[in-house]
């Protein structure tokens, strides 16, 4: 394990939005806006306070999990163009601060989350954060080409624990926002590292593609895409969604299931040395159905999400037949 | 090769800031507990037996 000693020390000192910065903002976005929504499909009347507070532990937990990541995976990000400008191994923040950050924003998360809510939804908390900073970055990433398969439960468990704090249970439905979020990260992370595969060739990481090649890859894209869309159309049957949610779901679907039969048919993540370095995503020759995935994926499950919150929050019914 | 000096001003109002930031982060915790505590105490007095 490499970590800040090793790493070059800018003159500067630290500002504080460096420290910002280690909480990986845009990250915590997706969190806030998953825990949300879990927290208004529960469908129970919580205190606009309490539940104000819930969320921002939640997002606090999720940065703190950052700061953890920011703090082991410095080696490896200053060997990545998408991650070398991050505030360790860029030499603006020491990582012991970064481990330091983290385990006090984790304990300040889990213990005010607790108090303010339950603690089923402070363990689960807990348990988020131990999954992603050590099975997650500490095992699974550096050992195993399904690093992001398990991994992806971390980033999946926000809607649970939103659902959890504000009914102190974790039903199915809670559960199955769970499994979407869990079931889409393949083919999504995959997408993605189709058109990034040197940079974690160049870091070790055994990502899908470095590990199994391309052709695997695609073809284990299109096998959980067809495993993710039927999935999600499951809530319309437990009374999660209504039809509003099963039009999004089923038409988005079609969409998502054509670009990653469209991946599989392509010869993405193949074509090395027809880089184009102009810019941080900018695609390998012959990976634009890659991207076009990657990007489609954002949309479809925010999508998913957003159609399931105003659906709750405006009260309008689902089916339910289950 | 020597690892760069910082200079002493920028450092210190650097310093500064993050002590800052620090004392507010301090000050939200002990204003969230105090919300938290009065809230939660608020809804059980509410259900107290007359």
């Amino acid at each position: 394990m490499a970590m800040s000693p090793a790493l070059p020390r800018t003159s500067a000192p630290p500002r504080w939005q460096d420290y910002v910065q280690l909480l990986k903002p845009r990250v915590m976005s997706l969190v806030i806006f998953t825990a949300i929504t879990g927290m208004v499909c529960a469908d129970s009347s919580v205190n606009p306070i309490l539940g104000a507070i819930a969320i921002f532990c939640i997002a606090v937990g999720a940065g703190a999990s950052a700061a953890f990541n920011m703090w082991y995976d410095a080696d490896i990000d200053a060997k990545m163009r998408r991650t070398r400008a991050r505030p360790v191994p860029s030499g603006k923040v020491q990582g012991s601060d970064a481990l330091a950050m983290g385990g006090v924003l984790s304990m300040f998360s889990v213990m005010l989350l607790g108090m303010t809510t339950n603690w089923l939804a402070a363990g689960l908390l807990a348990f988020t954060i131990f999954f992603y900073a050590v099975v997650y970055t500490m095992w699974l990433k550096r050992s195993t080409p399904q690093n992001i398969v398990i991994g992806g439960l971390a980033g999946a468990l926000p809607p649970v624990i939103g659902w959890a704090a504000a009914t102190g249970t974790a039903p199915l439905n809670a559960w199955l926002l769970c499994a979407i979020i869990f079931m889409w990260t393949p083919p999504h992370f995959w997408a993605l590292s189709l058109y990034t595969s040197e940079d974690y060739e160049k870091a070790g990481v055994p990502m899908m593609p470095v590990t199994a090649g391309a052709a695997s890859t695609r073809k284990q894209i299109l096998i959980y895409s067809l495993l993710f869309v039927p999935l999600c159309i499951v809530p319309v049957f437990t009374g999660l969604g209504g039809l509003t949610y099963l039009a999004v779901a089923g038409l988005g679907g079609l969409v998502f299931l054509v670009l990653a039969w469209r991946v599989f048919k392509s010869r993405a993540g193949e074509a090395a040395g027809e880089r184009n370095d102009d810019g941080l995503y900018d695609v390998k020759g012959g990976s634009k159905d890659a991207r076009n995935l990657f990007a489609f994926s954002i949309l479809y499950l925010t999508l998913l999400f957003a159609t399931l919150l105003a659906e709750h929050a405006l009260g309008l019914p689902g089916v339910g037949v289950l | 090769m020597s690892e760069p000096k910082p200079d002493p001003t920028i450092e210190a109002r650097a310093r500064r800031g993050r002590n800052i930031a620090l004392a507010l982060g301090l000050v939200l915790f002990v204003v969230l507990v105090f919300v938290v505590t009065v809230v939660r105490m608020g809804g059980n007095v509410g259900l107290r037996p007359l």
